[in-house]
């Protein structure tokens, strides 16, 4: 029912009614719904990454393999790095924090849920848009790091699907760090304090600044290689009076502080979980919140670590040796922090709880290799071979990864109401770690024994036979184990366990509410004290200084009766979808410059201003149905 | 069908897999040619200590680490008895916790940084060599001597010599791009990017005699996994009987044989789009070729182990295979098929073994 504030006046602009039924799912701009988009867009698109990285294990599997030709193969390995990177990890933080900033800061929704919606549909179009380049004649193929010059020599649409592909997928990210700063800094609970948030949210926080500050780097680098590509521009082009190196210091500008963009919200999961099933308070919370802050800030610092082979000169390879080193301090003290959370509590081993410690296993080996690419004469002999390819699936696979997949084993409950099975998460987690390890461990040998990176292909008596061999097998592994998962959410759905709202015994506010939520999140605000607010609804120090439970502690309010009653929710809206679908239409427009192109880019131009004239003139709220 | 000839059977070795919570997984493999871990010279040595300081500190720090992890998942799993302490930090050990890894760290960052400073420093007395890096092959310029190679660098033993790498140059005829490659014979150093419109310096110096391999390590485009090289080290007496023999003129094939109608076709032979075999490969290695040629300097290419980027043997099957279609024998290859007739690529073939 509701009655609105003002009275909405009927007019060309409308707004939905309906937020069920699967149409609402188009239109929603409820972050609950967005951030199950998110999730599970980005899940179908680690299946397809996992099955471009099966192809590649399979090409490796022997010397001489005849599975991809070359031409493949670089298509393959090129998107398997985008897809993995764009459409996968950060699409899984952001599907993450989506669901949870505003549960975990006692909010009802984000502060533009409009522009929530339209970066999911413009990151959508976008990985549909990069995938589209398979159909039309080639993917890209120069690598996801697209060195110039070689990102302009390529022939095909290949590398401009990449340049305006990365494009469009960065006006979602970018979208949605305005956002989440806002969110955080204005729409917390009365009582949030910024030093009671949830790990989570800091890392969510100090990510979405890094993505502010990142995405325009990048952005600036793609549009300077599609002027090169399509417009006959030499920015990158040195018989031309261009500069490679420009390239490669605008990508890595952005590219290393990526690398953390994967990381922390996965380190902010971890953060959450370990507590949670310790059954202890976080250790050391300033330290590990200012620990993430501090990478925040040293990651704009280590770039050139990218390019010690680029002949940048011994002072700048000294200066980005050190800072590479020391960025392993702050890294250093979340691990600690971790361990000192578990150590004096008393662990139950539960499958998201397995996912967070095995991210600490996995974490501290891609730490460590981490620190050996810092002595710059040696990072001489690794860059480019597989030793690389080693670190850093060790810290987006063994750590991102595995922290995402803890967060959606402890989340489940909270989002579907039932808990996925612990049997077969056990079973998906030794899988994975099994054959993560099985996957990876053996590229260290293999990059110190000479392999390169990028190859399709390797001749017999290099002594890279069996440890290839050994990574095939792995790699299908995994693929076993991600079976594993799908199988359980498939059964969990079908008859899974009742959750309850806090199944996990568990501290912070998201479980304060019912599983699933209600639309509006909250019947009431909530009003924070401490951190860990809910676990000190829950229990109360005793004068020995153990906790007690209180008596119906932190039961749930679930007055259905009178459900939503007053709450002033925001309406559902169609233009989202509208504005970011003009997006690809540009992105064609460029890569077909020709009059069909030109009209793409004109209609492109039109449909996402008529979406932003809709989203401008639209009522601020719409009667409920 | 690749016909390498890579030292089989080189010495067994055992590598340790740095692995789940352990250190174990242990794999016999044969074949080090291009082995980081067995430094040949210099160059390859220097990094190669600080790899071994680093790589010792990062085990013990594996071990404790990971040894302490697994102590705390061990002994504070849950029992039913088991109250979890509630204590929130402990800033004395945190703050020692932070000051150790940065002191160790700092014992890292010292030889790291003379090491970067000692390999910058000049060499008296080295072999000025200048690489060029082409889509898919090496240019070699021998600046001091005057002539010009490919794919297989000559150096003597124990003397440094100063590579001046640079990328390579746009070509209408072969369609080769301007594009960055690296070289890398890890045995003798770590790589160094060769970057169109930069020159960078890379020492190499072998001890020994021998050959040494490496490939292009920056991705290059189709024929990037088929653009290798060697290094073949030689005493000083060999070095400089190497360098007499590519100083002089190769001898004329004799007249009416094969070799001289592949001569002929080689320089005059009119194929497709009016194009030869000259067109793009210089036969002659004389100061004056010294300019950047468009495909690889075939002066005493019969004294060659491999052609195409080092990735077949110099025989006349693999000539006759790669003068017929070169792409269809190494992807995105830039020389063309020019269309030769069987015969004629005999006649080709039998004078390119005649260039001693």
């Amino acid at each position: 029912m509701a009655t609105a504030a003002y009275s909405p006046r009927r007019g060309f602009f409308t707004r939905p009614r309906s937020t069920t039924g699967k149409w609402s799912w188009f239109f929603t701009v409820d972050h609950k719904k967005i951030g199950i988009m998110y999730c599970v867009t980005a899940f179908i698109f680690f299946i397809v990454g996992g099955l471009e990285a099966l192809a590649i294990r399979s090409q490796l599997a022997q010397p001489n393999g005849e599975i991809l030709n070359a031409e493949a193969y670089n298509q393959f390995f090129t998107m398997h790095g985008l897809t993995m990177i764009f459409l996968v990890v950060m699409p899984m933080g952001v599907g993450l924090m989506n669901y949870l900033v505003p549960l975990l800061i006692g909010a009802r929704d984000v502060a533009f849920p409009r522009l929530n919606a339209f970066s999911y549909w413009v990151f959508l179009f976008g990985g549909i848009f990069l995938y589209s380049s398979f159909f039309l004649g080639g993917a890209p193929d120069g690598g996801w790091f697209g060195y110039a010059p070689l990102n302009e020599t390529l022939p095909g649409h290949g590398m401009t699907f990449y340049a305006l592909g990365l494009q469009i997928l960065g006006v979602a990210s970018l979208a949605g760090a305005v956002n989440f700063i806002i969110t955080i800094i204005n729409m917390r609970a009365p009582g949030m304090t910024l030093l009671r948030m949830p790990v989570f949210v800091w890392m969510t926080l100090v990510t979405a600044f890094l993505l502010l500050f990142a995405m325009p780097i990048i952005a600036v680098a793609l549009f300077e290689l599609m002027f090169d590509r399509a417009f006959q521009a030499t920015f990158f082009d040195p018989t031309q009076g261009g500069d490679p190196l420009l390239w490669q210091h605008l990508f890595w500008l952005f590219g290393h502080p990526e690398v953390y963009i994967m990381i922390l919200p996965a380190m902010g999961i971890v953060s959450d979980v370990l507590p949670t099933f310790s059954g202890k308070p976080i250790f050391g919370y300033n330290a590990i919140v200012f620990a993430g802050a501090a990478i925040g800030f040293m990651g704009w610092g280590v770039w050139a670590h990218h390019m010690f082979t680029t002949g940048l000169g011994p002072v700048a390879n000294s200066a980005f040796a050190l800072s590479t080193m020391f960025i392993a301090v702050p890294t250093g003290v979340k691990i600690f922090n971790w361990i000192g959370t578990m150590w004096g509590g008393s662990l139950r081993f539960t499958t998201p709880m397995l996912f967070s410690i095995g991210f600490i296993a996995m974490f501290i080996i891609g730490g460590l290799s981490g620190v050996t690419h810092s002595i710059a004469p040696h990072d001489a002999q690794q860059q480019d071979t597989y030793y690389v390819v080693a670190h850093f699936h060790y810290v987006l696979f063994g750590g991102a990864i595995f922290g995402l997949f803890s967060g959606f084993y402890y989340w489940w409950p909270k989002a579907f109401g039932k808990l996925l099975s612990e049997k077969l998460g056990k079973v998906h987690f030794w899988l994975m770690f099994l054959g993560f390890n099985l996957t990876f461990g053996p590229f260290h040998v293999l990059g110190l024994n000479g392999m390169p990176r990028r190859i399709y292909t390797y001749v017999e008596g290099m002594g890279w036979d069996f440890m290839n061999l050994l990574s095939t097998i792995g790699a299908f592994v995994i693929a076993l184990s991600a079976l594993v998962f799908i199988a359980n959410v498939v059964i969990t759905r079908r008859r899974g366990e009742e959750a309850g709202a806090d199944p996990w015994d568990a501290r912070t506010l998201e479980w304060s509410t019912t599983s699933p939520p209600p639309e509006y999140n909250f019947e009431e605000i909530p009003i924070v004290r401490h951190r860990d607010d809910f676990w000190h609804r829950k229990y109360i120090e005793t004068p020995e200084g153990e906790p007690a439970r209180v008596l119906a502690g932190g039961a749930v309010a679930t007055h259905e009766h009178e459900a939503g009653h007053g709450i002033h929710m925001p309406s559902p809206s169609y233009f989202p979808i509208v504005a970011a679908t003009g997006l690809p239409l540009l992105g064609y427009g460029v890569i077909y410059f020709n009059s069909t192109g030109k009209a793409l880019l004109v209609l492109g131009a039109l449909v996402t201003m008529m979406g932003l004239f809709g989203w401008v003139l639209e009522p601020g709220a719409e009667e409920r149905v | 069908m690749r016909f390498l000839d890579f030292r089989q059977g080189g010495r067994a070795r055992f590598v340790a897999l740095v692995g789940v919570l352990s250190l174990v997984a242990v794999a016999c493999e044969t074949g080090d040619a291009q082995d980081v871990l067995s430094p040949a010279g210099e160059f390859a040595r220097a990094p190669d200590r600080l790899w071994n300081l680093t790589f010792g500190i990062a085990v013990v720090v594996f071990v404790l680490v990971e040894g302490i992890l697994v102590f705390t998942l061990f002994r504070y799993r849950f029992r039913p008895d088991r109250k979890a302490s509630q204590f929130h930090g402990n800033t004395k050990v945190e703050i020692l916790l932070t000051a150790i890894p940065a002191l160790i760290l700092a014992g890292i960052a010292v030889p790291t940084v003379s090491t970067i400073f000692d390999l910058a420093e000049p060499r008296e007395g080295a072999l000025q060599i200048k690489v060029i890096g082409h889509q898919f092959w090496w240019e070699y310029q021998y600046l001091d001597e005057g002539f010009v190679t490919a794919n297989e660098l000559h150096i003597p033993t124990n003397t440094p010599v100063e590579l001046t790498v640079e990328g390579g140059l746009n070509d209408r005829v072969t369609g080769e791009a301007q594009v960055i490659h690296s070289f890398w014979a890890p045995r003798l150093a770590g790589k160094q990017d060769l970057i169109p419109g930069h020159a960078n310096q890379l020492f190499i110096e072998a001890d020994d005699p021998g050959i040494y391999f490496g490939q292009c390590t920056e991705f290059c485009g189709l024929g990037h996994a088929e653009m290798r090289l060697r290094v073949y080290a030689e005493s000083e007496s060999d070095f400089e009987q190497w360098v007499s023999d590519q100083k002089s003129a190769p001898e004329a094939p004799s007249g009416g044989s094969l070799a001289e109608r592949g001569q002929k076709l080689f320089a005059e032979g009119q194929f497709r789009e009016g194009l030869n075999c000259a067109a793009c490969h210089a036969v002659e290695a004389t100061p004056e070729d010294v300019a950047p040629n468009q495909g690889p300097n075939l002066a005493h290419f019969a004294a060659r182990d491999t052609f195409a980027g080092a990735i077949l043997k110099n025989t006349e099957e693999n000539l006759k295979a790669w003068i017929a279609d070169p792409a269809s024998v190494k992807p995105g290859a830039r020389m063309p098929a020019l269309g030769l007739t069987e015969s004629e690529i005999d006649a080709v073939v039998a004078y390119l073994k005649t260039l001693e």
